[in-house]
Parts: C-alpha cells; sequence; structure tokens
C-alpha cells in the first residue's frame, strides 16, 4: 500500500523501540530485584518471595498502600469531573475573562509541587484544616485537575463543533446532548486525563510529604522518610505490587474504554 | 439555562478549588516573603521587612555593606540549564516516538499509550532508586557490560550530572510523548496525501506539514517537561549526589535546615515570576504568528 | 490583614469540614522517625494496655517542625533531637509530661536524666542515643587509620573518590569544626571561610552527600569511607565485617532523641502511659536491638545482644566518653553562617 509507506519516516521506528527499552529497563530491574533473597538493595542471591511476606507483615506499609489508593481514586474523581466540566466551557466560544480562567487552570502545572506543598500547608495550619487524607485529597485534586484537564480540552478542540450543535437540535436537553454525543466523543480525553491525574496524585511525594497528617500517611511519603536507617529491598517489593496493582487496573479501565468506545 | 450562568457553573468547582487551595495559598506565601522572619525558624506575622529579596543578590559583608552575592544565580543558572537540556532530550526522544506511534494501526496506538504510561505507575522515588541501582559502580549496568564482555573500567556514571540527566530525561519523557502523540493524531489525514501528492518528498512533510501542526503539541510538551524540571529535587539529589544545589533543593532547604521561611518564599516567587514570563513571551509569538497568518 | 481575609473566606470551607471527633481514649497517634521502634514492642504496648497506636514517620526534624509549628496537628507523640526540642519548649509547642513523676523515671541513667535543654525533664523522656563518627572498610585501608578527622577531610588516596559526607548541614559544619579547632556553633565569618575551604578542598574527593541509605552504601562497599550514625554503622557492619568505626579525637557530636508530647495531642494520658513503657528496661532494650542504638535505660543493657554489647561503636568506652559533645542548640547567626557556608559549597 502506498500509503503505508509514506507514514513511514526512517529512524523513527528504532528511536521508538528504544525509547521503550529505555522506559522499561527501571522497571524490569526492580521487579526481578523484588524477588531477591538478598538483604542488600542491589544484590541478587536467590529467588524467594521474601520481601513479598514482609510487605504483607507490615501494618504500617499496607496502611500507606491503602491511603495512597483512597488519595489516588478520590483526587481524580473530583479532579477529572471538575476539568471536563471546565474544559466543556472553555472549548468553546468566546467570553470575557476565559483567558484568565485557563491560566487558573493552568496554574497548578506551572506552581512548582514544591512551592505549592509549602504553601497549602502553611494556609492549612493557619485556617485550622486538620492534616489528614482529607488535607492531602483537596491537595492533591488541585496538583491533579490540570493532568485532566489538558487531554479532554485537546480532544474537544479537535471535535468539530457541528457534532455538539447538530446533538442540541436532536436532543432536548444540554444534559443528553451531553450524555449521548459529547461524552462518547470525548471519552478518549477524559480516560487519558483520569489516568494521567491518577499517575499523578500516586506517585506524589513533594506536596503529600507536607500536608500528610497523623494515621495518613501515603506510600510515597513512607518510602521517602526510610532514609535514617536505610531502604530496605521490601521497597522493590512493594513497588513492584503497586506496579502490578495499577497494570491490573489500567488494563480494566482500558477494557471498559473499548467497550464503551464499541457501543 | 442562560450561557453565562451555564458557565458560571460548569467552570465553578474547578475555578474554585484552585481559587481555594493555590491562589490563597500562594497569597499567603507572597505575605510571608515579605516578612522577617522569626528568631527559631516560621515568621513574625507583624514584622515587615525586605531581606528576604534582597539576599537573593546581596549578602552583608564584614563591614555591614551590601555587596553582590552570585551563589543564587549560580544555582538558578545551573536549574535552568539542566530544564532545558533536559527538555531536549525529551523532545529528541520523545518525538521520533510520537511519530512513529501516531501512524500506527488504531488497535496497536491504544496498546502503545498503555506501554508508554506504564512506566509512571512506579512511584517517582523508586524510579529513581531503580536508575540509581543500574548505575551504581558494580550496579546492574555495570554488570551487564561486563556480561557482554565489553572492556573498560567500573562505571562511573552514579552522582555526576549525567545521572541527574538520565533521571529527569526518564521522569518526563511520557509527558512529551504524549502531548505530541495527541497533536500527531488529531492531524488530518489528507493533508499529507494532498502534501504527497504536490510533490513533496518525505522530509518535506515532515518539516513543512507535519512539524507546524504539531507545534501546539510540542509546545504543550516542552512546558509540561521544563517547568517542572525547574523545580526538580528527587533526582538531583538521589542521582547526582547532592553535589550541585538546584533551585528545588535550594528552596526544601530553606524551609528545612536553614529554617528561613521568608526567604524561601522569596525564591518560590522568584522562580514562579521566571515561569510565568517563559509562558507569557511564548504566548506572545504564539498570538503574533496567528495574527500573522 | 490578609490572615482575616483568609480566614473569612474559608469560613464556608471549615463549616463543611467534618466536626472534630470526640476524642478516644483508646488511640495513640505516634510521630516518630522511619525505621525507629520495632513493630512487634507497639504490638505488645497495645495488648498490655488496649490502646491502639498510629504511627507515622519523618525524616528530619525539621519536617516534622512545619508540621508542628502552628499546633494543632492532632499527634500525641513526637520524637525530636535535644536542640529541637529545647526550641520546641522555647516556642511553646509542647505539654509538660511530668517524666519525673512516672514510676519508671528513676531508670534513666545520668546524664541523660538532667540534659541541658530540659533540665527537670519536664517534657522530654530520653530514647536513643548515638553518634557522628568516620565508617571505613578496613580492607581497603594501604595502613590504619588515625583517630582524626583529617582521615576524611584530607583523604588518603585509596579514599578520594570513595567517601560520603551527610547531606546534614548541621552535622558536616560541625564535623569540620571540630576538625579545626572552632566551636561548632561558631558565628565567626573567618572560622566560617576557614571551614568553606576546608569543604571545597575535600569536595573533588566526595562522591556523594547524602543521609539516606547509608547502611546500603556502607554495606555493599559502593563507599570505603562514610561520614555515619553509629547505628547505621552497627547496621552495615553486620554485612561487611571488615568496617571500623572510629571516634575523632577532636571531638564529635553526640545527640539524643527524646519522646515529648506537643500541644493539641488529644490522648495525653495514653502518650505518659507509652514514655514510661518505654522507660522500662525490657523495653528500651528491644529497641535498642532493633535500631542498632543505644538508649538511656538502667538494667537494659544485659538485654542487648552479643553484637551491640561487643561493639564499641555503639556501647562508647569510657575512655572516649571526653571526646563526645552533646549537640545544643546554635544561634541564628551560627545558621545564617553555616547556611552559606553550605550553599556555597553547592552553588
Amino acid at each position: 500500500m502506498r500509503a503505508d509507506a509514506l507514514w513511514r519516516f526512517p529512524g523513527a521506528r528504532s528511536v521508538a523501540l528504544a525509547a521503550v527499552a529505555f522506559l522499561y529497563l527501571p522497571i524490569v530491574v526492580l521487579v526481578l530485584l523484588s524477588f531477591s533473597d538478598g538483604d542488600s538493595l542491589a544484590e541478587w542471591s536467590g529467588v524467594s518471595l521474601r520481601w513479598y511476606r514482609e510487605v504483607f507483615d507490615n501494618a504500617d506499609m499496607q496502611r500507606a498502600i491503602r491511603n495512597s489508593l483512597v488519595v489516588a481514586c478520590t483526587a481524580t474523581l473530583l479532579a477529572t469531573v471538575a476539568a471536563t466540566m471546565a474544559a466543556l466551557v472553555l472549548a468553546r466560544g468566546q467570553f470575557r475573562g476565559k483567558r484568565a480562567m485557563e491560566a487558573l487552570l493552568g496554574l497548578p502545572l506551572v506552581v512548582p509541587e514544591i512551592v505549592g506543598g509549602i504553601a497549602i500547608l502553611m494556609f492549612f495550619v493557619l485556617v485550622g484544616i486538620r492534616l489528614g487524607i482529607v488535607s492531602i485529597v483537596l491537595a492533591h485534586t488541585v496538583f491533579v485537575t490540570p493532568f485532566a484537564y489538558l487531554p479532554i480540552r485537546a480532544r474537544l478542540d479537535g471535535l468539530n463543533p457541528a457534532f455538539a450543535e447538530a446533538a442540541a437540535d436532536l436532543y432536548a436537553g444540554p444534559v443528553r446532548a451531553f450524555l449521548r454525543v459529547t461524552l462518547p466523543l470525548i471519552w478518549p480525553g477524559i480516560a487519558a486525563g483520569a489516568m494521567l491525574a491518577f499517575i499523578g496524585s500516586l506517585g506524589d511525594v513533594v506536596v503529600s510529604y507536607f500536608v500528610s497528617g497523623p494515621g495518613a500517611t501515603t506510600l510515597p511519603v513512607y518510602i521517602f522518610s526510610m532514609v535514617r536507617m536505610g531502604v530496605t529491598p521490601m521497597v522493590n517489593a512493594v513497588s513492584s505490587l503497586l506496579l502490578f496493582i495499577s497494570l491490573a487496573l489500567l488494563t480494566v479501565s482500558y477494557l471498559l474504554g473499548r467497550r464503551y468506545a464499541s457501543n | 439555562m442562560k450561557p453565562a450562568l451555564r458557565r458560571a457553573v460548569l467552570l465553578g468547582p474547578a475555578t474554585l478549588w484552585i481559587g481555594l487551595f493555590l491562589v490563597l495559598p500562594l497569597t499567603l506565601m507572597a505575605y510571608v516573603s515579605t516578612l522577617e522572619r522569626g528568631p527559631s525558624g516560621g515568621v513574625l506575622w507583624d514584622r515587615h521587612s525586605a531581606d528576604a529579596y534582597l539576599q537573593f543578590l546581596f549578602e552583608r559583608d564584614l563591614m555591614d555593606r551590601l555587596v553582590l552575592n552570585t551563589d543564587y544565580l549560580h544555582i538558578f543558572a545551573r536549574s535552568i540549564l539542566l530544564a532545558g537540556v533536559t527538555t531536549l532530550l525529551t523532545l529528541a526522544v520523545g518525538f521520533p516516538t510520537a511519530l512513529w506511534m501516531a501512524f500506527q494501526s488504531e488497535r496497536l496506538r491504544l496498546v502503545l499509550v498503555f506501554v508508554v504510561t506504564v512506566p509512571f505507575w512506579t512511584n517517582i522515588l523508586v524510579r529513581n532508586y531503580a536508575w540509581m541501582l543500574i548505575l551504581r559502580t558494580g550496579g546492574t549496568l555495570d554488570w551487564l557490560l561486563t556480561a557482554l564482555h565489553l572492556p573498560g573500567p567500573p562505571l562511573e556514571i552514579l552522582y555526576t550530572p549525567w545521572a541527574t540527566g538520565i533521571g529527569l530525561t526518564y521522569s518526563f519523557l511520557p509527558y512529551m510523548i504524549l502531548p505530541i502523540f495527541v497533536s500527531l493524531e488529531k492531524i488530518d489525514r489528507r493533508l499529507i496525501e494532498a502534501a504527497y501528492d504536490l510533490g513533496a518528498d518525505r522530509w518535506r512533510v515532515l518539516a513543512r506539514v507535519i512539524l507546524p501542526l504539531t507545534a501546539p503539541g510540542l509546545a504543550g510538551g516542552a512546558i509540561l517537561v521544563f517547568i517542572p524540571g525547574l523545580g526538580a529535587f528527587i533526582s538531583p539529589e538521589l542521582l547526582g549526589g547532592a553535589k550541585s544545589m538546584m533551585i528545588g533543593g535550594l528552596i526544601q532547604q530553606q524551609f528545612g535546615q536553614s529554617r528561613n521561611w521568608p526567604f524561601g518564599a522569596a525564591l518560590a516567587f522568584v522562580l514562579l515570576a521566571m515561569v510565568l514570563l517563559a509562558l507569557w513571551a511564548h504566548a506572545l509569538r504564539y498570538r503574533r504568528e496567528r495574527a500573522d497568518e | 490583614m490578609i490572615r482575616r481575609l483568609i480566614l473569612a473566606a474559608t469560613t464556608a470551607l471549615l463549616l463543611a469540614a467534618p466536626a472534630d471527633v470526640q476524642a478516644q481514649s483508646k488511640e495513640l497517634l505516634l510521630f516518630n522517625w522511619t525505621n525507629y521502634m520495632p513493630p512487634a514492642l507497639l504490638k505488645r504496648f497495645e495488648a498490655e494496655t488496649g490502646i491502639k497506636v498510629t504511627l507515622d514517620t519523618y525524616d528530619t526534624n525539621e519536617s516534622m517542625l512545619a508540621k508542628l509549628q502552628a499546633g494543632g496537628s492532632g499527634y500525641d507523640l513526637v520524637v525530636p533531637t535535644g536542640p529541637t526540642v529545647k526550641q520546641m519548649i522555647h516556642d511553646g509547642l509542647l505539654l509538660k509530661s511530668d517524666v519525673q513523676s512516672m514510676p519508671n523515671y528513676k531508670n534513666i541513667r545520668a546524664p541523660f536524666d538532667k540534659p541541658e535543654f530540659d533540665p527537670a525533664r519536664e517534657y522530654s523522656a530520653p530514647y536513643m542515643w548515638g553518634t557522628t563518627g568516620i565508617a571505613y572498610d578496613t580492607a581497603i585501608a594501604k595502613e590504619k587509620l588515625t583517630d582524626s578527622w583529617k582521615e576524611i577531610f584530607e583523604p588518603r588516596p585509596e579514599f578520594a573518590g570513595k567517601l560520603a559526607m551527610l547531606s546534614d548541614m548541621g552535622e558536616v559544619f560541625a564535623a569540620a569544626a571540630f576538625y579545626l579547632g572552632f566551636d561548632r556553633c561558631t558565628d565567626n565569618p573567618e572560622q566560617g571561610q576557614a571551614i568553606l575551604e576546608l569543604l571545597q578542598r575535600q569536595k573533588p574527593a566526595v562522591k556523594v552527600y547524602s543521609a539516606s541509605g547509608t547502611v546500603d552504601r556502607m554495606a555493599s562497599g559502593e563507599v570505603a569511607m562514610h561520614q555515619a550514625w553509629n547505628g547505621a554503622f552497627h547496621r552495615a557492619q553486620a554485612k561487611r565485617a571488615t568496617l571500623a568505626y572510629i571516634y575523632p579525637r577532636e571531638g564529635t557530636n553526640l545527640w539524643a532523641d527524646n519522646f515529648v508530647i506537643p500541644k493539641g495531642a488529644r490522648n495525653i494520658d495514653n502518650a505518659k502511659l507509652f514514655i514510661n513503657f518505654m522507660l522500662d528496661p525490657k523495653n528500651a532494650g528491644e529497641a535498642s536491638n532493633f535500631t542498632g542504638y543505644n538508649n538511656t535505660i538502667t538494667g537494659s543493657e544485659a538485654l542487648l545482644t552479643d553484637a551491640l554489647k561487643a561493639d564499641a561503636a555503639v556501647n562508647t568506652p569510657a575512655n572516649m566518653m571526653g571526646r563526645l559533645n552533646l549537640s545544643r542548640e546554635c544561634p541564628k547567626t551560627n545558621l545564617d553562617l553555616r547556611e552559606k557556608v553550605w550553599t556555597r559549597l553547592q552553588r
């Protein structure tokens, strides 16, 4: 096929494959080492599930994992809904203050995490918001909103506005028009946005480090503070576990997304 | 519903949230940067001072005169350079990767997006630790090179700027790939076919059609990489060996060991101002280009 | 003014926030250094008292302080180092814990019963103490090293490029000050300059500045010399027998961590119960066996593992005691000086 050949750019494939290899090298090393029997973080001495057992025996770590997942899910949900609503308005039409609103939505990206984390901590302490799961969710939602917003907005920008207009003619209310026409069309954007938001929240160290409170340590914060006495290979095991859980979640969301798209 | 009301309802949650939990805290921080630091950390809420901003450029010498101090400028310059290099590296790797991904079949494209995102489901700290394991002397890479019978002295990559560069590039690569990929995917294939039909060769198509149409994605990716790169402090500390300070580490130090909140807040605002200036310049150029068309 | 504005702006939010849960009497919110207390010990406390312990961890005094600065963090018990205790007392962040009236107070070994930062033990009870010294690999050294900071600041060729310093400006500054014979809290700019020059000369030989993962770094042989805490050394030596620990003759840092009850704590009685529990020789010994650091409780000595008993780095011999300088709170002028030195070293 002529078209096929034309879409190919020499070298692109090799770079892409190298990039994928680069992306997976640390993951593979990490997963392999998590099955090591040794005491040292980096050395290999026989296969065992020893460190996984330690994770399951460690109540603090389990609590940290649970906290991380609760925070990430809640923040993702809140941020994705808010971002979708905002994107619907900002992708269409001109109005006064639009530029300012767009800037506001982009602000969390621009503010370095360390600055935001400290500012939010000072603020929470000053107004008397108790540090805990709620405070982490509040802060994470702010920081992951742009991650959710950008792909949704990009998707909306790429849509032909005629669809929405036709939908508005076809269906009675804007809500139904949205559910029947716009939502399916922007679904890939929403899924991508939610995924990015989830990643952002789950991986966040800096903001959580500052705003976590009693009983609300998240996994990254837990790992970050495992320093005075040194990191044990348990970290390898728990990261691999997290990776497996995430992979499972991702696969489910991918399959759901496909079903939604084909409907 | 009136359009204005509808807009307000839809925009409300996101803007209120960010306003309340980011703009307000930042305002508080701006206020803190104008305060005098407390004797043992914290601030004196009712004593104002410009010390924090003066400290950025000047120090007091033995005679209590203000003299220029370039320590902080050095640290800022190094961070900008490092973030710039990281952006270029991710661009060099990310663009071809996205290009290849975008022209695969739809099914494969979905799988590829999945493949590119998976590594980012591991924690950023853990990823940096993993790189430490790989790059350290006697680490995985060393072992691999020896196993392949490649001669050479033991690797000395960890705790050098190279390691920081690898760590940052690794951390931000998907933030470059994904926006470019989204832009590429949106390009109307007929435009490209038309270009070929008009006699353009592959490289002209790339330079004249694909690249300009991907500009928003490239710009988006560059911003997503450059800005967090400026504030990065985990990779420089873990992989760079904390031998050369970056802005992020400097700010953290002010709120941590140095207990100088006003200076930390002032540094944060200098950084924020730089970022906003860059964005504004970018927006201006973008607008002028559009006006020229 | 701004404070009031912020308060006004968030009133709505506060109203929406869940009301404070009534103080639960069977709970203890503990905020401690990471990996600094054996989980089994906490389980036993829970079994004996029926009080559920929730443990959160931190990695520096400062990050803990940032959360407690304005009070009301919700923690019942935290574990700051001596100078930080003093500062917290000064800033009014602590509640009195009446350690003197506890049954197990009598177990506290001198001089830890009357520390400079809290002479009457009104606010704090001791936990672990340790020293900062030089750990090195005897297998790498071509000859026996002297007991001086010189070995790390002006390293022999076999250690150049293979040594690590703690990324803690207080520790690095203090070590350099000890070596040069200055007061560790000096605020004399010329002495600061001399310290800076020493550190700059040393820097090319330094592989990494890091206070994290020190055990693994020493145990794996990634570095051959480390400015190290003695407990970390003890744990590393268990894996690499050729490691040795130096108490530098110019003097070195002795630090002690302490239990304190912050303002805003809601389970004060439980916190006191826990402090008394930890002053019991049996429990203190168990904690030492876990952390690799020494404790301050008479009667715990017999319960230590043989390895700990035999380790001179942890069980400081009497003739080394004179080299230890209890860390103390330095004036702000010193903080500024050491920050300047540290920033210029890394600029």
